[in-house]
């Protein structure tokens, strides 16, 4: 019994349903080798038709240019850039999971942390077409990265928050697939061990890279994944942290704020969770995890979502206060005037912002609530759009009316190829996910194994008569 | 590598594992290896191994990373080619730091991630012998490597009380070699140590 860690019965099951090792096996590799149902077709053919209209789009930009959506010198910065934090904020929650979760030891990680991890993959990818492509002359994007080159050597400018950026994205995404697929090598040989096809033991086998299970594998993966966590946790604040910097060292009102990084992590953390929270009650239903994905994590990651919510909220005021405060009148015509005036032109972003991010979540306080699936789901798409609506905030309304009045373009609208573009993201997103579902194991099945004994509901029974014990004799048998 | 030959106990119960292995070490057999289809806390340390050193290896490759980007940047902003940004001197040494830290964070876990597939012979196209099927699945395997003074017989009886559900002998290569999982290969540079 002193094998494994005691954990109160008073916690709710991780995983339900008594399973045994070869079960849980069983039903994490299951929708790998059965065929997908219609459902999965339907969808994966949805995904790629968005796909494509935006390959569309973008081959309209690369050929005529980023006029093509309705950018201007006052706007210079719309859709595009607003759609490429909300799709980096998105990507946080993944690393977040599986990273600062593992550090504090939450056991709930292990039943949600690899699907998370892939959607941070793929909305980081999601999110990096968006300034490349920005970029206009996107032949000439790899000026970014400093080499020895014939133009002079001309470098790229260190001291910039956007070459900065370059370098947090590109690295979150590299250490983010690390983690994963590190992650992913021990369940990969699992599915090949047991394949029945030639073609599966050929790919997975592959894919494994020779995985056996030996204990100094095992000794050094765990290893591993902690140093992974350890440097992933500073990473994944530092990401945000420098997209917030784009916006935080510029001089533009509205921009210029260093309330900025906390600010921006929370929100990405907050939109994040939504996602994962979408995206899971999904895979739940469609592949019948409801044992490995109970209410019980929802419930954790709506906590989550409360939390950050109401953070996000807290920034919101303390930017109004001090654009009072501060008496700056460039300040407060930007917050009081182009975005807490519902009736200016864009108003209605700001109020939206603050109904879905602030206001809506607050349903979250109550447990009935949280454990709501119907609820959950409706809310994680509503804090989805409140995000979009706040980084189209931050950005469009603090720009949009500048410095001259006959330099502004109150009426602002994207093209349909800028809509087109922000739309084959999702394409992207999610014929990555549907390809995901089907061939990786959406549920990390060594890590649910290693928490079977502690927190399955089987053991929960069995801990029972020992929680009757007197404390005595309990600290005496569970002493280490 | 070489071919060997092995006696292969295979557990169902991490609670019958754990002693067995200990008894199997303090008998004084030789245990190549134990397989279990998820990280086993204090395993190794049954097993004596010793604890792995790759956190320093990571620590080295991040500090290398951290050098990397300063000097870098300082070089190039010093003096390959100076030049005044935002009223910023040459070495803003502020404005490096985000670069400096991911750098370290991106070398230090690149680095590792490779020296763990190094350590651990983790590549595609590796091929090692899987002396039970289910190892990966529910089955925690012992393998005993057999030496020229290994009863074999006896160590089979060993087992007899040790909670195992099967016990078999197998001569397998005992290292790693290139081949796919699809077809059936196995290296053999030198016959199988004959046990007498």
């Amino acid at each position: 019994m002193s094998l494994f860690k005691y954990e109160s019965e008073l916690r709710e099951p991780l995983v339900k349903g008594s399973k045994s090792y070869h079960q849980i096996t069983e039903d994490l590799v299951a929708p790998i080798e059965v065929k997908p149902g219609k459902l999965w077709y339907i969808g994966f053919f949805i995904a790629l038709c968005l796909l494509l209209f935006g390959v569309i789009s973008v081959y309209t930009e690369v050929v005529y240019g980023i006029g093509q959506w309705n950018l201007n010198k006052t706007v210079g910065w719309g859709w595009d850039i607003t759609n490429f934090v909300w799709w980096v904020g998105i990507g946080h929650a993944g690393t977040l999971i599986s990273a600062i979760l593992l550090l504090f030891r939450q056991g709930w990680r292990t039943g949600v942390n690899r699907a998370a991890e892939a959607m941070t993959i793929f909305a980081v990818m999601c999110a990096g077409q968006f300034p490349i492509f920005h970029m206009g002359r996107v032949w000439d994007g790899f000026f970014v990265m400093p080499y020895p080159n014939t133009r002079g050597p001309l470098w790229p400018n260190f001291d910039s928050p956007l070459l900065w950026d370059v370098f947090a994205i590109s690295t979150y995404f590299t250490v983010s697939v690390l983690f994963w697929y590190t992650g992913l090598l021990p369940d990969f040989a699992t599915v090949r061990d047991r394949a029945k096809t030639k073609l599966r033991k050929l790919l997975y086998g592959i894919a494994s890279f020779g995985w056996t299970g030996s204990t100094k594998h095992w000794q050094r993966h765990e290893a591993l994944s902690l140093v992974l966590a350890g440097l992933a946790t500073p990473l994944v604040l530092s990401v945000h942290t420098i997209v917030s910097f784009d916006f935080a060292t510029s001089v533009i009102p509205g921009w210029h704020t260093t309330i900025f990084p906390p600010y921006f992590v929370a929100g990405a953390v907050f939109s994040g969770f939504a996602m994962v929270n979408s995206l899971l009650l999904i895979v739940r239903k469609m592949m019948n995890l409801q044992q490995y994905i109970t209410i019980g994590h929802i419930e954790a990651m709506n906590k989550v979502i409360v939390l950050t919510g109401s953070i996000v909220g807290v920034a919101y005021l303390s930017e109004l206060f001090i654009a009072w405060y501060s008496g700056n009148r460039y300040e407060a015509y930007a917050f009081f005037y182009s975005r807490a005036d519902l009736f200016s032109p864009l108003g209605w972003s700001y109020w939206g912002m603050i109904a879905f991010n602030v206001l809506s979540p607050q349903i979250f306080w109550f447990r009935k609530m949280r454990r709501n699936l119907f609820v959950t789901f409706f809310m994680s798409i509503i804090v989805n759009i409140g995000m979009w609506f706040e980084r189209f905030v931050i950005i469009v309304t603090s720009i949009y009316r500048d410095y001259v009045p006959s330099a502004w373009t109150v009426y602002y609208h994207p093209t349909i190829w800028e809509m087109g573009f922000y739309i084959g993201t999702f394409g992207l997103f999610f014929t990555c996910f549907f390809l995901f579902s089907k061939y990786f194991p959406v549920i990390a099945i060594a890590e649910i194994k290693s928490i079977a004994k502690t927190s399955g509901d089987n053991h929960k029974w069995a801990v029972a008569p020992v929680e009757a014990k007197e404390p005595e004799v309990f600290a005496h048998e569970y002493a280490h | 590598m070489a071919k060997k030959k092995f006696v292969v106990a295979s557990f169902d119960e991490e609670a019958n594992l754990f002693p067995a292995v200990e008894k199997t070490r303090k008998a004084g057999y030789k245990i190549h290896d134990v397989y279990t289809p998820f990280p086993m806390h204090g395993l190794d340390q049954v097993m004596g191994l010793r604890e792995t050193s790759l956190h320093t290896a990571g620590f080295i490759y991040g500090i290398l990373g951290t050098c990397t980007a300063l000097g870098c940047m300082s070089w190039i902003f010093v003096s390959d080619w100076p030049q005044i940004y935002d009223g910023k001197p040459h070495f803003a040494l502020p404005a490096f730091i985000p670069i400096t830290f991911e750098l370290t964070v991106l070398f230090a876990a690149v680095g590792m991630v490779y020296t763990f597939c190094w350590l651990c012979q983790l590549a595609p196209f590796v091929k090692k012998h899987i002396f039970h099927p289910r190892q990966t699945d529910d089955i925690f395997v012992l393998a005993v490597e057999c030496t020229p003074q290994t009863d074999v017989a006896e160590l089979e009886r060993f087992f007899d009380d040790k909670g195992t559900v099967g016990v078999e002998i197998q001569e397998a290569e005992a290292g790693w070699w290139w081949g796919r999982f699809d077809k059936e290969q196995q290296i053999i540079n030198e016959n199988a140590v004959e046990v007498l």
